[in-house]
């Protein structure tokens, strides 16, 4: 028998499922594969490729509703909203930019791969993560039993929401076989408000001040001098200093006015810039998918920790303190890409003390699969949360068949 | 409404357990006494009433710890209730529970105006929130029309929406954080004042389940500035389908506006009457729509969305010139269930969700109904997410309405579902729409959603016989029927 099994539908899943519980065999949950640098490595006798779910089985532009099967490329979801004038407004990071498997045409992976991982981007702050659009599916348990939650609606209560468990449990819980998004028209127009020059605090201090303003703030990134210079955008990398960024997006004259307001606000802190839509879609992307980490710094190893925004600055101190490394921000201050020379514990450590007295988690975004084998991975949880997420492990999949141990060693 | 059996034993402890509250909750925090019992008797469902055994009030994550503690090992069950304005029943006692009400938590903790959010204690009203930091130009997103009155513990329960939520989301989308208890008094925190979590999203899981999984005791939201701006405007059908399509234009222009919400000629007519917003009454139907955000961006809009309008066939409409008028337009829409009460002696009002491209189809089957059970129905609609909110009126003094109308009620439900939407969009099931659950959901649906319940409450003790129709034992729930090498699986060798 092959180690992989790749079922056509919905129904074989539940075969396959059924199966792996009968025989005690666990299951790698896999939709294009392109994210399986990201969790702990798996532990599996099998492989359940769920590449031939694939396809747009509804889209109604004027509900704003989408519905596709797991592992439909994210490319071709992208094509087919950019068509309708729309987009996913949560703006899911490419990982394969990070892992160096993008190929170049489109988006690296599949919605599920973006769902179970509950991706995101700069617009977070402003629009939400994937749990935040992502409004029912269809799967199987680990029991070997198809259930659905959610609906086709904006609004709905009836009953737990289990997409916001799915989303963000990278497999562990249940095979999804269906899922259906929300998705919402694009902006008209894109700029960006550059700030040059200030350091992380003066920097973290003037996004917070942009984000508290009624400007909605649709991306608030801050680069360190050294990080800023490996833009592939002219106006960025040719500052030769640190470089903050504010994206304003909306119709025309809405985008104008908020833009001056905001060039008045950074006007007293430094020299100002502004990219416009075609210059700011290249660059939002590059903060989108921690590109500055990319390429000639492939080999380090990378974190990706959120914390209240005006702890940012301070944690970012800490952490080149103790390990060395680069940092640049985003989410205000809130987010913070993290990269150093690889270590054989990737730093957790020094890593987790930094952000202990702010809160907030931390997780190892990209170390070779050793290093992940054996360092948290993810933020680990106080005792009786991690007792509580267990319970809900076991409430989906008691035998431990579904990516076990991708999230935590042992569960 | 089929409640779970009373436990005789509990009831025969009631003593024990006041004396025991009282131990752990000093002073008027215990309330044993039967008419001061009757004010907690139901919630915003005041068609369903019923004495709790008791009622503790306590003010203090410890004291909720210690009562739950308590109750989790003398096997007492818990209702917690908000502000008691939910309009499904899920704050309706039970006569063998403690009703754990968490209104004297009602002190905002802290204002972080840097990092955009506050953290309060559950039973601060919602606007309580907005009125904190509005003084500084920020308010709290979400907000449902109970908005004076419900709790910030119990919006998270039942994941309220309001009539800004297309363009600003959902309660779901505005907590940041909780401090919570479980039943067996484990005092967690999920989220903080960062965003998102490094585990499974249990805050995510938490809100909208209608306080079956932990009782709430310290919220962290989100805070917004105030957008600069806003204007209304007033858009007039001569049928609810054209009404329909224009929201659809306006969303397929790639505008969201602030709030976009729709009234039939019933509503109209009511609400005209009670508050003379000045609605135009030959209509079928009327959308306001409002856009918020800085001053060229509005005034640039509600031009786009008076052209649009008016392609798709709109004989009135009206854009407000000032905050009064803004206001104006508003007060018929938010006074509209007020507005029905004045028509009729009693109302329910329910809560489907559906796609919206349905209404039409759906409006008019409910005219259908509506003659059926000679009972007149009056609709508002959360246009912009799907959300149909019919009124039903009837007389509960006269035999038989009460049961009819929410035959009607059930009726329309089904009809949503039957569409491709859902039983309830912000109300929550509670006891109302419990047994209709089926309706929506299967056997195996409803077995995963109470393995999730029993991951935090083994015995369920928290708010039994709410939201699902069939109370499965968890030891049962969790069986596994497997049978090794012997199922057949002609499919496996194919893959």
């Amino acid at each position: 028998m092959t180690k992989i099994l790749k079922p056509d539908n919905a129904e074989q899943v539940l075969d396959a499922v059924k199966w792996a519980v009968s025989e005690a065999t666990p299951l790698e949950i896999r939709g294009r594969g392109t994210k399986d640098g990201f969790g702990r490595p798996v532990q599996a006798g099998r492989v359940l490729d769920l590449s031939n779910l694939s396809g747009i089985s509804f889209y109604d532009p004027g509900e704003l509703v989408m519905t596709v099967g797991p592992a439909t490329p994210m490319a071709e979801i992208e094509q087919a909203l950019a068509d309708a004038n729309q987009e996913l407004q949560f703006e899911p990071m490419d990982l394969g930019v990070l892992y160096g498997n993008a190929s170049g045409a489109g988006a690296t992976g599949s919605i599920g791969g973006v769902i179970a991982a509950n991706l995101s981007g700069p617009r977070r702050v402003k629009s939400g993560a994937a749990r935040d659009h992502f409004l029912g599916f269809q799967a199987v348990s680990g029991r070997g039993e198809v259930f659905k939650s959610g609906g086709r609606v904006m609004k709905n209560v009836t009953g737990f929401d289990l997409s916001k468990l799915m989303a963000g449990s990278f497999g562990t819980l249940a095979v999804m076989t269906e899922v259906t998004l929300k998705v919402l028209p694009r902006p008209e127009k894109t700029r960006t408000v550059l700030l040059m020059g200030t350091d992380d605090t003066t920097a973290v201090g003037a996004l917070c001040d942009a984000l508290g303003s009624s400007h909605e703030v649709a991306g608030a990134a801050h680069l360190p001098a050294d990080v800023a210079a490996r833009s592939g955008v002219g106006y960025v990398s040719g500052a030769g200093s640190a470089v903050t960024a504010v994206r304003i997006e909306g119709p025309g004259p809405s985008v104008e006015h908020r833009c001056n307001a905001l060039r008045g606000m950074f006007g007293k802190l430094g020299a100002v810039e502004e990219l416009h839509s075609h210059n700011s879609v290249a660059f939002w992307r590059e903060v989108r998918d921690a590109k500055p980490f990319a390429g000639d710094l492939a080999d380090r190893q990378v974190w990706r920790i959120s914390v209240p925004p005006t702890a940012g600055p301070g944690v970012g101190r800490r952490l080149i303190d103790a390990l060395g490394g680069e940092v640049f921000y985003d989410w205000g201050g809130g987010l913070i890409w993290f990269a150093l020379d690889p270590r054989a514990d990737a730093g957790a450590g020094a890593v987790r003390a930094a952000i202990q007295d702010c809160g907030g988690h931390a997780t190892l975004i990209r170390a070779a699969a050793d290093v992940r084998q054996t360092v948290d991975v993810f933020q680990p949880q106080p005792e009786p949360l991690a007792e509580l997420s267990k319970r809900v492990k076991g409430a989906f999949d008691p035998e431990g068949i579904l990516n076990p141990g991708r999230m935590v060693a042992g569960v | 409404m089929q409640m779970p059996d009373p436990d005789q034993g509990v009831l025969d402890r009631r003593a024990d357990i006041v004396a025991a509250m009282r131990a752990i909750v000093p002073g008027e925090g215990v309330i044993a006494d039967d008419a001061m019992l009757k004010a907690f008797e139901c919630d915003g469902l005041m068609a369903y009433r019923q004495l709790p055994l008791v009622v503790v009030l306590p003010e203090t994550t410890a004291q909720v710890s210690a009562i739950l503690k308590y109750c989790h090992e003398h096997g007492v069950k818990i209702v917690p209730r908000g502000a008691g304005t939910g309009l499904s029943g899920g704050a309706l006692p039970l006569a063998d529970a403690i009703t754990l009400g968490l209104s004297k938590f009602n002190r905002v903790l802290e204002i972080d105006y840097p990092n955009r959010c506050a953290v309060v204690q559950p039973g601060v009203t919602n606007l309580g929130i907005t009125k904190a930091v509005e003084g500084d130009g920020f308010y709290y997103a979400p907000d449902p029309s109970s908005q004076i009155a419900c709790s910030i513990g119990g919006n998270i329960a039942e994941n309220s929406g309001g009539v800004h939520c297309l363009k600003y989301g959902l309660t779901t989308n505005n907590v940041l954080g909780v401090e919570m208890v479980l039943m067996d008094g484990t005092v967690l925190r999920l989220g903080g004042k960062h965003l998102d979590s490094g585990g499974y999203d249990l805050l995510g899981v938490l809100t909208g389940s209608e306080g079956l999984l932990g009782v709430i005791t310290e919220v962290t939201v989100r805070i917004l500035k105030k957008p600069e701006t806003a204007r209304a405007v007033l858009l007039g059908f001569n049928s609810s389908e054209q009404g329909g399509d224009c929201v659809a234009a306006i969303i397929n222009a790639g505008i969201i506006p602030g709030g976009i919400e729709m009234m039939d000629k019933p509503a109209i007519h009511a609400t005209e009457e009670f508050v003379h917003a000045g609605y135009p009454l030959d209509v079928e139907a009327l959308l306001i729509v409002e856009l918020d955000g800085p001053q060229v961006e509005v005034d640039y809009l509600i031009e786009r969305v008076g052209e649009i309008a008016k392609g798709e066939g709109a004989v009135y409409s009206r854009i407000s010139e000032n905050e009064e008028e803004r206001a104006a337009f508003w007060s018929g829409r938010k006074n509209a269930f007020p507005a029905v009460g004045r028509m009729s002696p009693d109302y329910i009002c329910m809560d489907g969700t559906i796609p919206r491209n349905k209404l039409a189809l759906v409006l008019q089957r409910m005219n259908e109904m509506s003659a059926k059970y000679g009972l007149r129905v009056a609709n508002v609609f959360h246009a912009g997410d799907g959300n149909l909110h019919p009124l039903i009126m009837f007389d509960a003094n006269q035999p038989g309405e009460l049961d009819k109308a929410e035959e009607f009620g059930a009726d329309i439900l089904k009809l949503c579902v039957e569409v491709g939407g859902v039983l309830t969009g912000e109300h929550g099931v509670g006891v109302e729409k419990r047994d209709l659950m089926g309706e929506m959901f299967t056997e195996d649906d409803l077995k995963q959603q109470q393995r999730v319940k029993c991951a935090f409450d083994p015995n369920h003790q928290l708010n039994p016989g709410k939201v699902y129709p069939t109370l499965h034992r968890c030891a049962e729930l969790g069986r596994m029927h497997i049978s090794r090498g012997q199922v057949p699986f002609p499919d496996i060798p194919r893959f």
